[in-house]
């Protein structure tokens, strides 16, 4: 390693989408950057490699989105998914800075994708990136090493050392052992602690061990405890994780957007012990699959089964595992490992239970159950044509919330929320702020980029640029 | 790996992929892929003729190697191919030449060229094969006319006929019947598609060919290769449009058609064979399957040696070396033909009849949105 005695102007630590736009900037800017991924190269770009498409402001319809989305719709919608969980100021400069995104990505490399035949629900308010995220990870890695940004794979910030309330150096563990290096700004971008089982332990105790991490294994948290323990102040709720249902034969790490199963709606669902919990049908999936995750991790070890019939199985996406397959329900139940007879009870109770409507899986249709405990609101037809096929479900989760709160300069703020001077946060370290609950499909990439961009801009300025 | 193993890990990643779609910008194999859930052997054949081996897929997949799916569809395509090629042609018993092209290339020059050469040594005699030929016929003093023209046309019809038996049997296997063979707009989607090449654009910034970078020099590399050959067999067909209806024998002045196209086609190829196999040369071997890959080299050899010999021959033809380079040039033609069928040009055939099917299959999900 050339020259690494020698300090540093920003120090980026983490090496997804967020850690890449602030490390773009900064670089852009005239400053000497260092960028740390944990990862080997092959599996750079922390959770952002398994991105598709990202939410941005825009006025009108273009070759990319069918329509305009405005501040306000953004917003509310915003705060729909949040409940108010979130930080008005800091969200609206996420929300307006968005509307650059379009073009800033595509000088970056990133390219778009025109609207497809197909799969796509969300063609009016996101972008989708031609390839997905790894193809736009690529792009930011061949761009930020043109522009001479300094990339270390497998490396990552241990501890910090502040002088006068000042960050003044890192300690950075890799293959060839630690160093200290010293740099006039660091950028903490370097994800959740999603992937740190014992962390997730302290809040959901034994049950964590069989949840399933969606993504990068390298998310453990290290440097948000570290800057915790600092005194930095924290957002969002330490518990709060985005889970949602899995197939249950997905690995245990990296599985992405494959293993997700969409078959709940059009089904049931029941535990361990055949006991259905919650009402399969009480809205559209896309609104509804992320409660699903956490419901399953309430339910015995953590697993839960969900029970389709033949004419389920072309309303939802193909899934990456095939589905278990009986000619009955009792074969069924055997072959997932479930108590036979209580199975065939339970879908025989559901199946009177139903009162045919008017089957459309494009509307809240009135194919719903009656005096049934939970009940199905909608889509509930019998389960009564073989083959069955049953999928094992469990807990995946995407991200978690718990974060460093920072203001609109990025600026990671103390406990007495006055702003550190030297220290800023991007990405999901921070997304807390803004996105402090719920879910809304491809703002994770916005508020990374955007607060990405503005701690490299803000890192640079800093550091006399 | 087997062929059963080969489909059985071809639906595994055809799975994979279907569950997740976020390469379906970038070439027709995805959108192809969404329409079905379950993978056939069939199906497999099909979509592995629509890939042209871009590979944008390769490297902008979160799943493809070290992940452990280990999801790399060029590879897999290009094992696919590979197969469909030995299993559409005919008679079954040459199938073998598709593993050992190079082999069989070497092989059918080198004794094309000494065959050629005893036989203007015993027919001819060695003077005339030595000797400065000048004027209209020069060439048939050394080769007669009857000993140049017989022998190509029935290696050109047999390979004809061979390419018509694996376009059917393709055809057939992809259940599409006659009724799309005569889709109108369909056939010239095909033709706009393929001779565009539109999927050596990748989406758009080109292949990631030889590395993980955008380029389009594979692209314009094809294109001098494929228009060179054209050019060179328009050349063909207009000296013996010459030669049959107007009586007038090569060779042909410099400036005169066949020469023309023959010379601009001849440069195309040589550029074009180079370009290619330096790319190759340098390509990721990781998304490559090693057997397509020596087919490649194989014909983009013989295709060079046979244009590079056939300018040779042009630039000498009124010196003593003429006899010499014309013997040598019509082994190498030898070589190309005969092999044709057996080598890496059947992607021609099956590329363009998967083009087709596609088209078929989109203009008809286009009558439905």
């Amino acid at each position: 390693m050339t020259a690494s005695n020698q300090a540093y102007d920003v120090l980026v630590a983490g090496g997804g989408n967020a850690a890449l736009c602030a490390a773009i900037m900064a670089r852009r800017a005239g400053a000497r950057v260092l960028l740390l991924e944990s990862a080997v190269k092959d599996f750079r770009g922390g959770n952002s490699r398994h991105t598709r498409d990202i939410r941005y402001m825009h006025r009108a319809a273009n070759p990319y989105v069918t329509g305009a989305y405005e501040e306000e719709e953004f917003w509310q919608d915003l705060l729909g998914v949040t409940g108010g969980a979130t930080d008005e100021r800091l969200a609206r400069v996420v929300i307006r800075e968005s509307e650059t995104l379009a073009d800033w990505m595509p000088a970056q490399g990133v390219r778009w994708q025109k609207p497809l035949r197909g799969t796509l629900h969300l063609t009016r308010s996101n972008l989708f990136m031609l390839g997905g995220g790894k193809a736009m990870i690529n792009a930011y890695y061949d761009t930020a090493a043109r522009l001479g940004v300094e990339i270390h794979y497998r490396s990552e910030v241990g501890e910090l050392e502040f002088q006068n309330g000042r960050f003044a150096s890192a300690r950075i563990f890799s293959d060839s052992g630690s160093r200290t290096a010293e740099a006039k700004t660091l950028i903490a971008a370097c994800g959740g602690f999603e992937a740190n089982v014992s962390w997730l332990k302290e809040y959901w105790g034994e049950a964590a061990e069989n949840f399933i991490i969606r993504g990068t294994p390298h998310n453990q948290g290290r440097l948000l405890r570290e800057l915790l323990q600092k005194g930095v102040k924290p957002v969002g709720d330490p518990r709060g994780c985005h889970a949602v249902a899995l197939d249950a034969r997905a690995p245990k790490f990296d599985g992405g957007i494959v293993t997700r199963l969409d078959s709940v709606p059009f089904g049931i669902v029941v535990n361990k012990e055949v006991k259905r919990f919650y009402d399969e049908g009480e809205d559209f999936w896309p609104k509804r699959y992320a409660i699903w995750g956490r419901l399953i991790a309430e339910q015995p070890e953590q697993i839960a089964y969900s029970i389709v019939d033949a004419k389920a199985l072309p309303h939802f996406m193909p899934s990456v595992f095939p589905p278990v397959a009986a000619a009955s329900i009792a074969e069924l139940a055997i072959k997932l490992g479930l108590d036979r007879a209580a199975l065939v009870s339970v879908v025989e109770q559901y199946n009177r239970s139903v009162r045919g409507g008017t089957f459309d899986p494009g509307s809240l249709d009135n194919c719903r159950t009656e005096s049934l405990d939970p009940p199905k609101s909608h889509w509930a037809t019998p389960i009564d044509m073989p083959p069955f096929y049953g999928y094992p479900l469990r807990c995946g989760i995407t991200f978690t919330y718990l974060g460093v709160r920072v203001d609109e300069r990025a600026r990671v703020l103390m406990q007495n929320d006055t702003p550190t001077e030297n220290v800023f946060a991007a990405g999901e370290m921070m997304a807390g702020n803004i996105l402090g609950r719920g879910y809304l499909a491809g703002f994770g990439l916005t508020i990374g980029s955007v607060f990405g961009r503005i701690a490299g801009r803000e890192a640079a300025r800093h550091a006399g640029f | 790996m087997p062929d059963s193993d080969l489909v059985t890990d071809g639906a595994r990643q055809m799975t994979i992929c279907n569950a997740c779609r976020y390469c379906e910008g970038y070439c027709a194999v995805f959108p192809a892929m969404e329409q079905r859930r379950l993978f056939t052997k069939a199906d497999l054949n099909y979509l592995a003729n629509l890939c042209f081996d871009c590979r944008d897929c390769y490297y902008a997949c979160q799943y493809a190697p070290p992940h452990e799916f280990g999801v790399n569809i060029p590879k897999l395509m290009a094992e696919l191919r590979a197969d469909t090629y030995r299993e559409f042609t005919w008679p079954k018993m040459l199938a073998v030449l598709f593993k050992h092209s190079a082999l069989a290339v070497s092989v059918i020059t080198a004794l094309s060229i000494i065959l050629i050469l005893v036989g203007v040594l015993l027919f001819q005699g060695s003077t005339n094969l030595f000797a400065v030929h000048l004027g209209e016929g020069a060439f048939y003093r050394v080769v007669p006319f009857v000993a140049m023209t017989v022998p190509p046309s029935v290696i050109v019809l047999y390979g004809l006929a061979v390419f018509t038996v694996g376009a059917t049997r393709f055809w057939r296997e992809t259940q599409s019947g006659i009724a799309d063979l005569i889709d109108r707009k369909a056939f010239w989607r095909a033709v706009k598609d393929g001779f565009g090449l539109a999927y050596l654009k990748g989406g758009g910034a080109g292949c990631n060919y030889p590395d993980a970078k955008f380029s389009l020099s594979r692209l314009w590399f094809h294109h001098l290769v494929f228009y060179g050959f054209l050019l060179d067999l328009a050349a063909t067909t207009i000296a013996a449009f010459y030669e049959h209806f107007l009586d007038w024998q090569a060779p042909y002045p410099y400036f005169s058609l066949p020469v023309v196209f023959g010379t601009v086609g001849g440069v195309m190829l040589v550029v074009g064979t180079i370009g290619l196999l330096v790319l190759k040369w340098r390509s990721d071997r990781e998304p490559a399957h090693g057997g397509m890959l020596s087919m490649d080299a194989a014909f983009l050899l013989v295709l060079f040696f046979t244009s590079f010999t056939g300018l040779l021959l042009l630039v000498f033809r009124e010196t003593a070396a003429m006899g010499v380079l014309l013997v040598v040039h019509l082994g190498f033609v030898a070589g190309l033909f005969v092999t044709l069928p057996y080598g890496k040009f059947a992607h021609v055939i099956y590329r363009y009849a998967a083009l087709v099917r596609y088209a078929v299959e989109q203009r008809r999900l286009d009558g439905q949105d």
